[in-house]
């Protein structure tokens, strides 16, 4: 199947990734290629199967309900973290601004 | 160098020798200044950790741009247990950017080269983990396999490379891929050492929910029982097209070794194993989308938030993962993305896990009658750096005959079964879920009849 660009741009809005023109369409022609070789599931009859669930038969595993402390320090927790300021992580404008 | 023989190693001239070896396959994205200090017990030796397991002795990048520098404030459980077993994680190696890729051209970092033959690619994603055995300096390495990313560097590189069954190892500290598939791994020379990290890094812990609460069998003690009587299945499905006639040729004649060494020979049927590779990729860049929303330039890693131009968090967001995701990480997210979304995700996600039950159900069938299944581990040897990069969906074939495995659950090795025009050729030996034990016993069975290993 081939995907048209308007649906790349669609895609790489909710995968919050800007693409370029030229990025827009290498995308359109790769992920259609890709695409079309996975469509080869359709072929297969699939009523009555069930999904695959944990692979392994695991059900719920639970925690002990109690609580743990964190041997790391606050400083630790936010060091590799880009913009902080007193103590906590920095970013943009979340809501956006009135123009 | 095995891990025997590493035991008596001198730390520096270890470091001298991993840095040398770096210089001419490019294996490194991090490594200790200077000699550390071994423990004691069966694991006293030094290695060397894919990238993509946190230390905290050294930077996680992921071979991302996104995750260059980045210095994790714990360590994964699988270090904690290297160490425990006496052993000195002395740096980490180079792999495809996140784990994706099959080649270790996708590193941020610059491609790893393959030992063997330094113009073709060692395989990926677990590249650097592999070649830096091939090249004969570290005893072992971890890596990590999603679809096939330990074994087919292990096969492109004539080494031995063991996906365990899900949820056998903890994966706590491995960065998640898809969460579903990924399992941590051993790269060795050989098939005793392979048992012999696999029984040292496996185990329950209560970090991974999905990890299994199962006891850990002495593999090197059971894997040297007598192979007589086991029956070895041969799945039709995977020696037909798409495979190389000459790696196909070893294969049999490592089916013939076998059988002469006391095994029994049965062929099978895996109807369903054909749709593998399609199912692999729809289940797995969903988790990838899902996965790599965390690199969003806000907790870690790199970041256009000091950019005044940018006024929103949104803008933020997609200017970072635009400027340093790599190429294969963008696809896949976007394509996870895609089969995810409302209106498309009945056909490709909810489909495709329901086809993953079919694979399943094929694997469970074949465990009844036979022991393990002998397979190629790949379609071809090792192809050329560059061979594949432009065509995504060429180089997704690679994966063919991994993939398999980790849709069903189940552990498999690779190991060395011989040379085409001098490139190495995996044999692949699958078992049902927690029947290590088994497939390593073929192995070592296989390996102590030939003498493939010293080549």
């Amino acid at each position: 199947m081939k995907l048209p660009k308007s649906e790349v741009e669609h895609i790489a809005l909710l995968a919050r990734i800007e693409l370029t023109e030229a990025e827009k369409q290498h995308y359109a022609d790769q992920l259609s290629a890709i695409l079309g070789y996975v469509d080869e599931l359709k072929k297969l009859n699939i009523k009555d199967v069930a999904d695959v669930g944990q692979i392994t038969g695991l059900t719920n595993q639970l925690a002990k309900d109690e609580i743990k402390g964190c041997e790391l320090s606050r400083d630790e927790l936010l060091k590799n973290a880009p913009m902080t300021e007193r103590g906590y992580i920095k970013v943009k404008s979340v809501l956006g601004r009135e123009t | 160098m095995n891990i025997e023989e590493a035991k008596k190693v001198d730390l520096k001239k270890f470091l001298i020798d991993v840095q040398s070896a770096h210089e001419k396959f490019n294996i490194l994205l991090s490594i200790a200044e200077r000699p550390g200090k071994l423990g004691k017990g069966d694991l006293a030796v030094p290695c060397l950790i894919k990238d993509n397991i946190v230390t905290i002795e050294y930077p996680t990048t992921c071979a991302s741009k996104i995750l260059a520098g980045f210095e994790s404030p714990y360590e994964a459980t699988v270090i904690t247990k290297l160490k425990q077993a006496g052993a000195w994680v002395a740096g980490k190696l180079n792999l495809d950017e996140f784990a994706m890729g099959s080649s270790t051209e996708n590193s941020a970092f610059g491609a790893t080269k393959n030992p063997v033959d330094p113009t073709r690619v060692p395989g990926g994603s677990s590249g650097g983990s592999a070649a830096a055995v091939a090249a004969g300096v570290t005893p072992f390495s971890l890596g990590s396999d999603t679809g096939g990313s330990i074994r087919q560097p292990a096969a492109f590189c004539g080494v031995v490379g063991m996906k365990p069954t899900y949820g056998r190892v903890s994966r706590y500290g491995l960065v998640a891929m898809a969460s579903s598939l990924d399992q941590i791994g051993p790269i060795t020379n050989t098939v005793e050492d392979c048992a012999l990290v696999l029984k040292v890094i496996s185990g329950h812990d209560p970090l991974d929910a999905t990890s299994l609460d199962v006891p850990v069998p002495d593999y090197v003690a059971e894997m040297k029982q007598d192979i007589k009587g086991l029956t070895v299945g041969v799945p039709k499905e995977f020696f037909g097209d798409g495979v190389d006639k000459g790696v196909i040729e070893k294969v049999r004649e490592a089916i013939k070794q076998l059988e002469k060494s006391g095994a029994k020979i049965k062929e099978v049927s895996l109807p369903n194993s054909r749709y593998a590779l399609a199912t692999y990729y729809i289940i797995q860049p969903a988790e990838v989308s899902a996965n790599l929303a965390r690199f969003d330039g806000v907790k870690y890693g790199a970041s256009e938030g000091t950019d005044e131009n940018i006024e929103t968090i949104e803008e933020m967001y997609r200017k970072t993962r635009a400027k340093y995701l790599g190429d294969e990480v963008k696809r896949r997210i976007m394509l996870g993305t895609y089969a995810t979304s409302a209106g498309f995700r009945d056909a490709y996600y909810d489909r495709a896990r329901k086809v993953a039950t079919l694979i399943k159900q094929d694997f469970d069938h074949a465990f009844k009658e036979v022991d393990v299944l002998i397979t190629p581990t790949t379609p071809t040897t090792a192809f050329k750096l560059g061979e594949n990069s432009t065509d995504p969906l060429k180089m997704y074939m690679s994966d063919l005959l991994t993939v398999p495995a980790n849709i069903a659950g189940i552990p498999a090795i690779s190991i060395p079964c011989g040379q085409v025009d001098n490139l190495p050729v995996g044999l692949q030996i699958m078992g049902p879920q927690l029947g290590e034990s088994k497939v390593l016993q073929i192995a070592y069975a296989y390996e102590q009849s030939t003498d493939w290993r010293q080549l």
